[in-house]
């Protein structure tokens, strides 16, 4: 099988071998009421209020949306606003906590006898992917095709991210028990783990844990960037193409990150709420790089002093990895469901792009096979067919592209505005 | 620690820059550059040297009045120099050899907007150039060695020996003599993935193919002349060739066949230049029909793929 395009990139997985930490409880936590792809909840807390952990504190405002809990015990001190990567502004609720961490009496496991209810109990838990892009769940589970492969996220393609790797060395009967559910309650014959290589001490682990499972397999796959990315892991695994019109759901594919795995089955016996999440921290204004076990909403300046991060040399702040990760404005700002890691860099590369060279590198390095610099081309000459036919839509924003152009010319972004240009043409 | 550094993904870059390839491709056309200089003696070095140089001052000099940024350090300037150089017999008179840099990097480059937007290889245009406005001079050659006899290029007289060839002992162009130093370069190319060697190999072997077909000598065709220079450093400029594999196949062997017409049936005994030429002003189209089709797409609609 023909691999799919790709990138080789430094690894920097330093903090691969440090188990996962907890810090200590954060004084005050900020829960904005958007953490997931879709509508913002509305708070049903009010100010004053003494708040447990586990309690829902953000309801739902429609049907697609996951409920939000306090992650702390303590008492709501203020509902304020935040402000949200793409610019839009949604309630925010701060609780200060008591240290005390106590449960919400309301948190029981959950009576799990039918995929309906399965997937309500995963809604309530207000799970979402957790490797990064924030899509509800309970939402990939109740898709009504009949769904035949599930295919489990292991590829943490980013440099620097070591969060999964640590949940398979550390809780993989976790991982296992999160995918017998899934594929009890939906119904699924068979599932395939993609994983790189180069990960020795994950890929024992997961041997071994899948050993004695005749449906349950694992699928080294090569360390090339984005191998992660739902289409290519799709491929890689499966060999199978997901067409541009259609959704894995539509070939009866379903991917399901590994730490969502996890999370799930630990949901199922306890009933805890996804109130707390693993983040890497580390970056060179780092110094020791690690993996912490963070109660949503924490400070990320929490985080850094727990990391012995030189506050005074850093420059950026990243949300996620170097490749796809967003940039943070301040060290203020609250851990969310969908932050895997938080950089600290010293060193802000920017360089002006000059003339493309039409060296193709770009071509070649997507995995997708688009070609980013005509794309750049028509996007400047404001081409909308254009755009369409070299299918502008198929772009995932992996920044392969961006990564090799010698010319430093920034072609990930100018796809991501020549979509925006082509949604204004289309309203 | 508030109002850090915002900035869209991805925040890493390869450290490669276009200056690094450029840097790359000045290295490959050492060898060459050095045996013209040594078997054509100081009057080569002074051309070499008077088109790289006047080269750079021209892009210089170019950017100023268009009032566009400063580009010389990316070094395209001095490969474009050196390549007019290196398709300049050595007797040519320097003020001569200084306008071909002129027509390669005012007129063809910059005019038309700098790096990456000429439709043409500017160091083909200048030598085309030079050979039409002093024809002459262009086809005044000396054997190599030290003492400069006026002889005959290979190419016209046919009855250099291969082995002369193939180590540029034989008069002609700067650096279009010696194959080893051209194969040396190219190869160092590969290596360095700054090229592919789809080009020169479809170029060099659908040449051979049709003069072999024709009844000619191909080897003795493949090593004299241009052929080499053109297809190894010329044929692959990346701004005027084509992207994909596919096209770069189409242009290698449109490139090959048209040497070989005009080798044959026209005035010019060297064909190299108009051929790489044509084959440049229809890259564009080359481009537009051998698009890849990208990963998932669903066709049935008009355009083209292929892969
Ligand atoms: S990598 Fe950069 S310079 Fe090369 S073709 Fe793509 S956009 Fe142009
Ligand atoms: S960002 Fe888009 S165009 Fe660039 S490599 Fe990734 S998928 Fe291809």
């Amino acid at each position: 099988m023909k691999r799919l395009h790709g990138i080789q990139l430094p690894q920097r997985k330093h903090a691969e071998a440090r188990k996962i930490e907890t810090i200590p409880l954060p004084k005050l936590v900020r829960i904005p009421m958007l953490m997931h792809l879709g509508t913002p909840c509305t708070p049903i807390v009010t100010v004053g209020e003494q708040v447990c952990v586990g309690q829902k504190i953000g309801a739902p405002a429609d049907q697609n949306a996951v409920p939000i809990h306090a992650s702390v015990s303590g008492t709501v001190r203020a509902i304020t606003e935040f402000t949200n990567v793409n610019g839009s502004k949604v309630p925010c609720v701060e609780i200060e906590s008591d240290g005390l961490q106590t449960l919400y009496p309301g948190c029981k496991a959950p009576v799990l006898e039918t995929r309906e209810q399965f997937v309500q109990a995963v809604r309530e838990s207000g799970c979402v992917g957790l490797g990064g892009a924030g899509f509800p769940t309970f939402r990939k589970l109740n898709e009504p095709q009949k769904i035949s492969m599930l295919i489990v996220n292991g590829a943490e393609c980013e440099p620097y991210l070591t969060g999964d790797s640590r949940q398979i060395i550390e809780n993989s009967g976790d991982i296992l028990g999160g995918i017998h559910l899934v594929m009890q309650f939906l119904n699924i014959k068979e599932c395939k783990i993609g994983i790189e290589s180069t990960r020795p001490a994950a890929l024992k682990q997961l041997a071994y844990a899948v050993a004695a499972e005749e449906n349950i397999t694992v699928c080294p796959l090569p360390p090339v960037y984005p191998q992660g990315a739902e289409k290519v892991l799709i491929y890689h695994t499966s060999a199978r193409i997901v067409p541009e019109d259609k959704m894995p759901a539509d070939l009866g594919i379903l991917v399901m990150n590994i730490s969502t795995l996890a999370f799930l089955y630990q949901y199922s016996r306890t009933g805890i709420p996804l109130v707390e999440r693993v983040v890497t921290v580390d970056g060179n204004a780092v110094k020791k790089p690690c993996n912490l076990r963070v109660p949503i909403g924490t400070p990320q300046h929490d985080l850094l002093k727990y990391a012995d991060c030189n506050f005074d040399k850093v420059k950026k702040l990243l949300s996620g990895g170097p490749m796809m990760g967003i940039t943070l404005y301040s060290d203020e700002l609250p851990v969310l469901k969908q932050q895997n890691g938080l950089l600290a860099l010293t060193r802000v590369s920017h360089s002006e792009p000059t003339a493309c060279i039409r060296c193709g590198r770009c071509m070649n390095a997507c995995p997708m096979r688009l070609m980013p610099m005509e794309l750049s081309r028509a996007y400047h000459k404001k081409d909308a067919e254009m755009l369409r036919t070299l299918r502008l839509s198929l772009c995932m924003n992996c920044g392969c592209c961006t990564y090799v152009c010698p010319a430093k010319r920034p072609l990930a972004e100018e796809n991501q505005l020549a979509k925006q240009f082509l949604k204004e043409v289309e309203s | 620690m508030n109002l850090l550094q915002a900035s869209a993904s991805p925040h890493e870059r390869t450290p490669l820059r276009t200056g690094h390839i450029m840097g790359l491709v000045l290295l490959a056309l050492l060898p060459a550059a050095v045996h013209g200089c040594f078997s054509f003696g100081l009057q080569a070095m002074f051309v070499l040297l008077a088109t790289t140089g006047s080269a750079v001052l021209f892009e210089c000099a170019a950017r100023l009045i268009f009032r566009r940024p400063q580009t010389i350090l990316d070094g395209s300037a001095a490969v474009t120099g050196l390549l007019v150089g290196l398709n300049l017999p050595p007797t040519i008179p320097v003020w001569q050899a200084v306008i071909g840099s002129f027509a390669a990097i005012v007129v063809v480059k910059q005019m038309f907007g700098g790096l990456g937007q000429n439709f043409a290889n500017p160091a083909i245009v200048g030598r085309i150039v030079l050979m039409i406005s002093f024809p002459s001079a262009m086809t005044a050659w000396t054997g190599a060695g030290t003492d400069a006899v006026s002889s005959a290029t290979p190419l016209v007289s046919g009855n250099a020996e291969y082995w002369d060839l193939f180590l540029g002992n034989t008069a002609g162009c700067i650096g279009e003599s010696c194959a080893a130093a051209l194969l040396l370069g190219g190869i160092f190319l590969c290596i360095w993935r700054v090229i592919t060697p789809v080009i020169p190999l479809s170029y060099l072997g659908s040449f051979a193919l049709f003069t072999w077909l024709s009844g000619n000598d191909p080897l003795y065709q493949v090593l004299s002349g241009g052929l080499m220079l053109g297809s190894i450093f010329m044929a692959t400029d990346y701004v005027t060739s084509p992207i994909t594999p596919f096209g770069k196949l189409i242009f290698g062997i449109g490139c090959g066949g048209l040497t070989f017409l005009l080798r044959q049936f026209s005035g010019y005994p060297e064909g190299v230049s108009f051929a790489i030429l044509l084959m440049n002003l229809l890259t564009p189209y080359i481009d537009r029909f051998t698009r890849i089709k990208p990963f998932g797409a669903v066709t049935g609609e008009k355009e083209a793929s292929n892969e």
